[in-house]
């Protein structure tokens, strides 16, 4: 008895008290509500759209539509290109502020995260702002007249992947400039002291070292690049819709709230795979998370 | 020589493209800083008209807009508050003591982190609405906090992988109870990973604008202004107030250049 009672002061009891609150928080606010959406996605709707519980499959029926097939795709390209956009301009870049000598490379670093203290809608309107008919390039263009008529850069898949690109940018850049801040200087020495070219070097060592960072950055790009509707609304213009813009229309103005949980469904089931994938792959969850 | 210019060529090339890049980054900003000087008064108020302080004055004048701003503040501050404290005891009580479930609430904190935000918009107000709590900051809250914690812990728990509980042993051989041996030995190791996970999860509520767009109800906060103003063409007063944020920010960045802020890996 008297064990078991030490046992409770100095474990359950401790443990019970510091983790109870992280435990109802994730059990109320993450667990249940994920568990209303697969509820709702088999609700049925009135002809005043309201949510009646009567179980139906009508809403999966519905995922099959040609006219929401084809935004999943264009979705899926779209977060695919941002992808492999962030990484040709991440990696490169990562690999030069985390491998210079210089002084000043904490403020290098500073500069990337700064501008992502601005609210981002506003910035993505700053995007919007400077490629638009009246704006600051098409000004430019005709100041050195290259044009006469201004030129329509905006509102198609380039600008939504634009934004994407720059949204997501840093989840690129951070996981990049970590895997390639603990390169071994001695390694790379050694391969090209073995008679390794610096393509040779760069293939076979540099980037099966860093590839962590690449894939735990990939996943923090590709997978909220699917949800993101503000960007292409703001500068798609209704002509590059992800999922996300799917759901966001079926929860606010469709008022199809079952048809927008079976929607949601899928992100999730994509979710999962591409993070089943990354782990298979040797990928760690806490790369994700920091 | 041929090769120690060919090398001089690269390292300049290698300049020049970080350059680029961060000319990409700020791009917009400076469209934005421009932009509140801009003396038009005309919708879309994109063409230049002169230049002008007054839509600075005008943001004083603009309740609305102020009011937004003030209730993220307070949405950030509280959340940050508390979820700073539930993900400190958490990440110290999971570190430490062994007990069932352990493992399920460790995956659980993945789900905010990974899942898009608009799930997690989503999966609230279906909640929310289901059990008929009225949406306004009491939601909003609740909701910046479930997507705070998980940050926290994550911050927290890379701080105490090179932790030595022998000291925490030693306070409590020296007569310190459980209590004080936490807010005296454990709280001050651990303060900055937690001053870190406090201000992540600070600018991560402040710049939320998917998850609080569904859960808000009738309470505006200063991104979900911005996405109103959007769709009827930007004014430059929120242009202006936008500029003034960044200016305060970079200020506190450079006021405060302490190890934690420049170490702290995420943004």
């Amino acid at each position: 008895m008297k064990h078991s009672g030490h046992e409770w002061k100095s474990n359950t009891l401790p443990a019970f008290v510091t983790v109870a609150p992280v435990a109802v928080c994730m059990l109320f606010l993450v667990i249940v509500p994920l568990i209303y959406v697969v509820i709702m996605s088999f609700c049925s709707i009135d002809e005043y759209y309201n949510v009646v519980f009567r179980f139906t499959l009508k809403n999966y029926a519905m995922l099959a539509d040609a006219q929401y097939t084809h935004i999943y795709l264009q979705s899926l390209l779209i977060a695919f290109l941002t992808t492999v956009f962030c990484i040709l301009i991440a990696y490169p870049f990562s690999f030069l502020i985390a491998r210079t000598k210089s002084r000043k490379k904490n403020i290098y670093y500073m500069m990337v995260i700064i501008p992502f203290w601005t609210n981002s809608l506003i910035r993505i309107y700053g995007w919007r702002t400077f490629l638009g008919t009246n704006g600051w390039l098409n000004n430019a263009l005709r100041f050195l007249h290259l044009t006469d008529a201004p030129v329509n850069f905006l509102f198609n898949r380039g600008t939504t992947v634009l934004g994407m690109v720059y949204c997501l940018m840093p989840f690129m850049i951070l996981p990049l400039y970590t895997s390639i801040e603990k390169l071994d200087q001695n390694l790379l020495e050694a391969s090209a002291d073995l008679g390794a070219r610096r393509g040779a070097t760069f293939l076979h060592v540099i980037l099966p070292l860093t590839s962590g960072g690449i894939f735990s950055g990939s996943i923090m790009v590709f997978i909220p690049c699917l949800g993101y509707f503000f960007v292409s609304d703001i500068l798609g213009g209704g002509n590059s819709d992800v999922i996300g813009n799917l759901i966001e229309r079926q929860f606010q103005s469709g008022n199809n709230w079952p048809f927008g949980a079976a929607l949601s469904i899928i992100l999730i089931v994509i979710t999962l795979l591409l993070v089943k994938c990354y782990q298979k792959i040797g990928g760690s969850m806490d790369a994700l998370g920091v | 020589m041929k090769r120690k210019k060919r090398e001089k060529a690269r390292a300049r090339g290698g300049v020049l493209f970080c350059v680029l890049v961060y000319l990409f980054l700020f791009l917009p900003i400076l469209v934005i800083v421009v932009n509140s000087f801009n003396a038009t008064t005309s919708k879309p108020y994109l063409s230049w008209k002169g230049f002008t302080f007054s839509w600075y004055a005008e943001l004083f004048t603009n309740t609305d807009l102020l009011g937004a701003f003030g209730n993220t503040l307070i949405l950030a501050g509280v959340s940050t508050l508390l979820s700073t404290m539930i993900g400190t005891l958490g990440a110290v009580g999971m570190y430490r003591y062994k007990f069932r479930g352990k493992g399920l609430i460790d995956a659980v904190l993945y789900i905010p982190v990974v899942i898009p935000e608009i799930v997690v918009g989503i999966s609230l107000l279906t909640m929310f609405s289901r059990i008929n709590i009225p949406r306004g900051m009491i939601t909003l809250i609740l909701s910046h906090v479930s997507f705070c914690i998980p940050f926290v812990i994550f911050n927290i728990r890379a701080r105490l992988s090179g932790y030595d509980s022998s000291v925490e042993e030693a306070s409590m051989d020296l007569g310190a109870n459980r209590i004080r041996t936490f807010m005296e030995i454990t709280l001050p190791i651990l303060a900055p990973g937690i001053a870190g996970g406090a201000l992540l999860a600070f600018t991560l509520s402040i710049d939320d604008v998917i998850i609080s767009y569904f859960v808000n109800g009738q309470t505006m906060t200063y991104p979900l202004k911005v996405m109103e103003s959007i769709r009827s063409g930007v004014a430059p007063d929120v242009n202006a107030l936008s500029t003034l944020i960044l200016i305060g920010t970079v200020l506190l960045v450079v006021l405060t250049q302490s190890d934690l802020i420049i170490k702290h890996r995420h943004y």
